[in-house]
């Protein structure tokens, strides 16, 4: 009955990983917009829905007390926005600004997560927030399995629109962005604002992710959404193949898989106080990871890119993207 | 408000200058933002502090040079630090960029750099522990010199190197062949391979300098604030704003540019407070990327 319990506590964070990775998906994947801040964003979503649902709190702003559902509705709105802001930023700018603007985006969160007290509570976060299925936390298996059934459908539900978006006109569109972009623009397609939407959508599914991680959990603070999330999240992507909505879900759950498993290895292996030192190896071994992967297999285990082959190239495994300015 | 967020300024400033040196060049030059940047900055310093404290057990207590906290063995262990962070630079170019930039997508590298970014930061918190630690933890008395401004022996000896090093590189990349061949290579890289430059060697120098200047700068840090494992990741943020601020590709806009975010930090904390410092860079940048995208001294892409 534990394991069962634990299996279901497993899966669901597993699968609220694999939210954002879909929506890092859409950014990256799909469209090839480099997100190293998306930490921020989950973190703008748990932050709003935790402000809109919890009960009214003399300490902070809000605690409008609304329910849960209005609470995702509103981080996906507020997430969306931020990420269509930033794109409006830096989408005409060459991708590497992107990438720097984004990873401001996630320490300026932080520092208002931090600082904002009458906001977001400051360093001791905000508790009392609703769970979905709190009146049953007395049973913890069934309470575990509701939870997993909710994160599942809103999972599964992110899932099918994302494969239908990726194979409707506005996802082809933005893979032809990806491919061969002056070729899609001169079809008539604006690469600004299509860019735009994309990260926009990515932005608020990722913020969804982290409303749904915030009720899951009762309990956030700013130490949840630290760069090592976005770098979690990264590898996820990449295990599983950039491009591929499936390769997110699996790769979330085989990486969080390693991490959970390896995290309760060194707490068998190390003494308690060594298991700082630790957990910063364990850090240590995922980097590694990921830059093996890149070196020997971009295309993670359900990638779809590169697809273009270069003429004269085709001995290669790796097709060379031509590069900017060529 | 007292004018001593001038001298604050000028010092942070140095320190993000000198590590936008480094940024500047690689982004211009290997044409990807290394998000390791800030680590090659703490990597350096901790092996700069691990050679002081190898030298202290050779030679015992070494009396500091006149006024300043520290004596001879910090300025040898920087020349070791600075030789070791270049060696680093130049390793991990060899392992992991140089094979991603042969497959031509730009913002692969980029990514790999986060990665090695996360390993190098935890494998220092693994081998250091994340506790601060000091060069010196003696305290010195800041002089006075009018206007209400104080100073350190310290300080001062650091703004006249931040000078001495980045008149010496601005001469390198201005009156040297290798200088005028990272300029080539920066402008055009075809044309530069065509005319018949070296382009493995101008690459090799381009992370000697990023490596040893971000070394010094985490030295500075170091001396003047504390050593942390995420003291680099930290200057990360405020490195790139300085270099897009100066314009991509340019020396003295990234150091203008670090003066100009050290100056505005030290203001804001002044104003707003320090809790708040590390939004003055995104404001800075996001300005930038609004009004002027090329930046200070910055050349349109083509």
């Amino acid at each position: 009955m534990d394991l069962l319990g634990y299996g279901a506590f497993f899966l669901t964070t597993a699968l609220i990983f694999s939210l954002v990775t879909l929506g890092l998906n859409l950014q990256w994947g799909l469209t090839g917009l480099f997100n190293v801040g998306l930490a921020g964003f989950v973190a703008i979503g748990a932050y709003t829905s935790a402000l809109l649902t919890t009960p009214d709190d003399a300490a902070r702003l809000g605690g409008f007390g609304l329910p849960v559902l209005v609470g995702w509705l509103g981080a996906m709105v507020v997430g969306g926005i931020a990420a269509a802001l930033t794109g409006m930023a830096t989408l005409r700018l060459r991708s590497d600004y992107l990438a720097i603007t984004t990873f401001g985006v996630a320490v300026v969160v932080q520092l208002v997560a931090l600082n904002a007290q009458k906001l977001t509570g400051g360093p001791f976060g905000i508790g009392f927030i609703p769970r979905p299925f709190g009146s049953l936390a007395e049973t913890p298996l069934l309470f575990n399995l509701s939870n997993l059934a909710v994160v599942s459908a809103v999972t599964l539900i992110a899932y099918l629109a994302l494969e239908h978006l990726s194979r409707s006109p506005w996802g082809r569109v933005l893979k032809a962005l990806r491919e061969d972009e002056r070729a899609a623009i001169s079809l008539g397609k604006s690469a600004r604002f299509y860019r735009v939407q994309a990260f926009a959508v990515g932005g608020a599914i990722m913020a969804l992710a982290g409303a749904l991680q915030a009720h899951f959990t009762g309990f956030i603070a700013p130490d949840n959404y630290l760069p090592i999330l976005t770098f979690q999240v990264w590898v996820m992507l990449i295990v599983g193949g950039s491009g591929s909505n499936l390769g997110a879900v699996v790769g979330s759950i085989l990486v969080w898989g390693i991490w959970a498993g390896s995290g309760t290895l060194t707490s068998v292996l190390f003494a308690p106080e060594q298991q700082a030192r630790a957990a910063s190896l364990q850090i240590v071994a995922i980097g590694v990871m990921l830059c093996v992967i890149l070196l020997i297999r971009p295309n993670g285990l359900f990638g779809d890119r590169p697809r273009r082959q270069r003429p004269g190239k085709r001995t290669k495994p790796v097709a060379a993207k031509s590069s900017s300015g060529s | 408000m007292s004018l001593q967020f001038v001298v604050d300024g000028l010092l942070t400033g140095s320190m993000i200058g000198l590590g936008a040196i480094g940024v500047t060049l690689t982004y211009s030059i290997l044409r990807f933002s290394n998000f390791a940047h800030g680590d090659f900055m703490a990597w350096g310093t901790y092996a700069t502090l691990t050679v002081v404290s190898a030298i202290g057990a050779v030679f015992g207590k070494v009396a500091p040079i006149g006024p300043l906290s520290f004596g001879w063995p910090l300025l040898v262990a920087l020349v070791t630090g600075m030789a070791f962070t270049a060696l680093l630079a130049l390793l991990l170019d060899k392992v992991l960029f140089s094979r991603l930039r042969s497959q031509g997508q730009a913002i692969i590298v980029v990514m790999a750099s986060f990665g090695a970014s996360m390993a190098l930061r935890s494998l220092l918190e693994f081998t250091f522990t994340s506790r601060p630690t000091y060069f010196s933890r003696a305290i010195q008395i800041a002089m006075p010199v009018g206007f209400g401004i104080r100073i350190t022996p310290d300080q001062i000896a650091l703004l006249l190197l931040t000078a001495v090093l980045v008149l010496g590189v601005h001469l390198l990349m201005t009156r040297t062949q290798t200088g005028r061949s990272m300029q080539a290579l920066s402008q055009n890289a075809a044309l530069a391979r065509i005319a018949g430059i070296d382009v493995a060697s101008v690459i090799r120098v381009t992370w000697i300098i990023g490596g040893a200047l971000a070394c010094v700068a985490g030295v500075m840090i170091g001396i003047l604030v504390q050593i942390r494992p995420f003291m680099g990741f930290d200057m990360l943020l405020p490195m790139f704003a300085a270099a897009i601020l100066g314009g991509i590709g340019s020396i003295p806009g990234a150091v203008l540019g670090g003066l100009i975010i050290g100056l505005a930090e030290a203001g804001a904390v002044q104003l707003i407070g320090a809790e708040w410092r590390a939004a003055v860079s995104f404001i800075i940048l996001m300005a930038v990327l609004f009004v002027r995208p090329m930046g200070l001294f910055g050349v349109r892409e083509r």
